[in-house]
């Protein structure tokens, strides 16, 4: 018997802000999080533009033997967690005693890894880095420390699929739950926000370099796009078979119908339309509408210039050009491995409040995204469907569609 | 560095470092279970004492030590060594 798969919580911490409130209120008003950090030009980058979030304060919340093994993955993971865990009305002592799975996307600890190193280097002495830093370094990080946490008992593991890790662990945890092995399950995606995170990424020359005007840099499909600017942060979503949200007596946010997935096999960094689409079509035939019933596109575009414009034919090729679509990281810059899980947030709140999100910067459309029906200024608008793109390197590429519950 | 600077700083960083009240630090506490050491954290004290007195301990140096004073007197005779 397959199961329906809902959604019955979520949480954020982003460079749009701390909660569901303040990104939702973000998110309608256009507020770019993006800024010009200095240290990033002293650490020898091309660019020093980033999203930018702080290190939370966990000492009000976790013990120091909790908190050891955390480093920016993990802490962001634990404050989207926290709050995505009393959106859905959950607590400790009621997971414990139940069987709640977790699959976070994440895809680097760098941050962590460069601090122990610089510290064995200093000290020549292996047994002077801590006993944090293991807990840190590993990818699984944020799978460790949360579900010790939060005493979870189901499946338990990291996915990594570079910038579509956090799409992809939504799409795992609704196959496990579809097919019964899982009541509940939490996911997500984390990304480290430090330069050492970043700095091999910079490398590429493939970030903007508009360092004079930050709020204005990150322009997903606009025809004078340069490129993608850093963020990061932590998303989680808490999906449960519905039998389950039913029985707990807790509210339906949404319902995932659909999860499409696809490799390119092709090219290490470059897109392909052959991929995004077969990813796009398998969501749709496995939420079982036509493509006309999306109301709204949240797309993957990260504001480079090939990118951008392979996901708009893509886009256009299997929906055509009336289906509104906006890039969320107009606003945020590219959240990475945090962003399938980010976009699936901040498209439910726009789903719950009744408004498309702008891509702001959207001046001037170039020859592909004149092809799409691009938001450029908030829209009030019904979403009854919506689908949300995300495409890694290496050629990997998820798509998910979310269905509004009355 | 006499034993009452030893004992002053000893409290200062082990209070900080395990995030337990100064005044739970008596001499004739019982180390491991005032700080709530486990496994652990016997690798973070290694950390903190060579940062704070720059001497290594080893395992086997924690052998004789069971209260606040016996690690007081554990530091006096690495300092004294150095």
């Amino acid at each position: 018997m397959e199961h329906r798969v809902v959604i019955t919580g979520m949480g954020i911490y982003s460079c749009l802000g701390e909660n569901l409130n303040d990104v939702r209120d973000s998110l309608f008003q256009g507020k770019s999080g993006v800024i010009y950090d200095e240290i990033r030009k002293d650490f020898g980058f091309r660019s020093a533009l980033t999203g930018m979030v702080k290190d939370p304060d966990l000492t009000q919340f976790l013990s120091r033997r909790q908190r050891i093994g955390m480093h920016q993955p993990a802490m962001y993971a634990y404050m989207a967690t926290k709050e995505a865990v009393e959106n859905a009305g959950l607590d400790i002592d009621f997971l414990e005693k139940t069987e709640t799975g977790l699959i976070y996307g994440n895809d680097s600890t760098a941050g962590s890894v460069g601090e122990t190193i610089d510290r064995i280097r200093e000290k020549n002495d292996t047994t002077l880095v801590g006993s944090g830093a293991i807990f840190q370094n590993m990818n699984c990080t944020v799978n460790m420390n949360i579900s010790t946490i939060f005493k979870l008992k189901g499946i338990n593991f990291t996915l990594s699929a570079a910038c579509a890790s956090g799409s992809h662990s939504i799409g795992m945890g609704y196959l496990l739950i579809k097919q019964g092995l899982q009541e509940r399950v939490i996911c997500g995606g984390a990304q480290e926000i430090n330069p050492t995170a970043m700095g091999s990424f910079d490398g590429l020359s493939v970030f903007s370099t508009k360092e004079s005007t930050p709020t204005k840099a990150s322009r997903p499909f606009d025809r004078d796009r340069d490129g993608l600017i850093p963020s990061g942060g932590a998303a989680t979503v808490i999906l449960e078979s519905y039998e389950s949200a039913i029985k707990r007596g807790v509210p339906i946010l949404g319902e995932l119908i659909g999860y499409g997935f696809s490799s390119n096999g092709d090219h290490l960094s470059n897109p392909n339309i052959d991929g995004q689409n077969r990813s796009l079509n398998m969501a749709l035939k496995q939420a079982n509408i036509d493509a006309n019933k999306i109301d709204y596109i949240n797309a993957h575009a990260t504001s480079t210039p090939a990118g951008d414009s392979v996901e708009a034919e893509a886009i256009h090729r299997v929906f055509g050009g009336k289906v509104a679509v906006s890039s969320t990281k107009s606003m945020t810059g590219h959240e990475c491995w945090m962003a399938g899980a980010s976009e699936v947030v901040y498209s439910m709140l726009m789903m719950q409040n009744n408004f498309i999100a702008p891509n702001i910067n959207f001046e001037n459309p170039d020859d592909t995204s004149a092809k799409i029906n691009i938001i450029a200024e908030t829209k009030q608008q019904k979403i009854n469907y919506f689908l949300s793109n995300s495409f890694g390197f290496g050629g990997t590429n998820s798509s998910l569609i979310i269905k509004k519950i009355d | 560095m006499n034993r009452e600077t030893i004992i002053e700083t000893v409290k200062d960083f082990l209070s900080d470092e395990f995030e337990v009240d100064k005044s739970k630090i008596q001499p004739d506490a019982n180390l491991q279970e005032t700080l709530d050491l486990d496994s652990l954290d016997y690798v973070d004290l290694v950390v903190v004492i060579e940062e704070n007195f720059g001497f290594k301990v080893t395992g086997e140096d924690f052998v004789s030590v069971s209260t606040f004073d016996d690690f007081y007197t554990l530091v006096e005779k690495k300092l004294a060594e150095k």
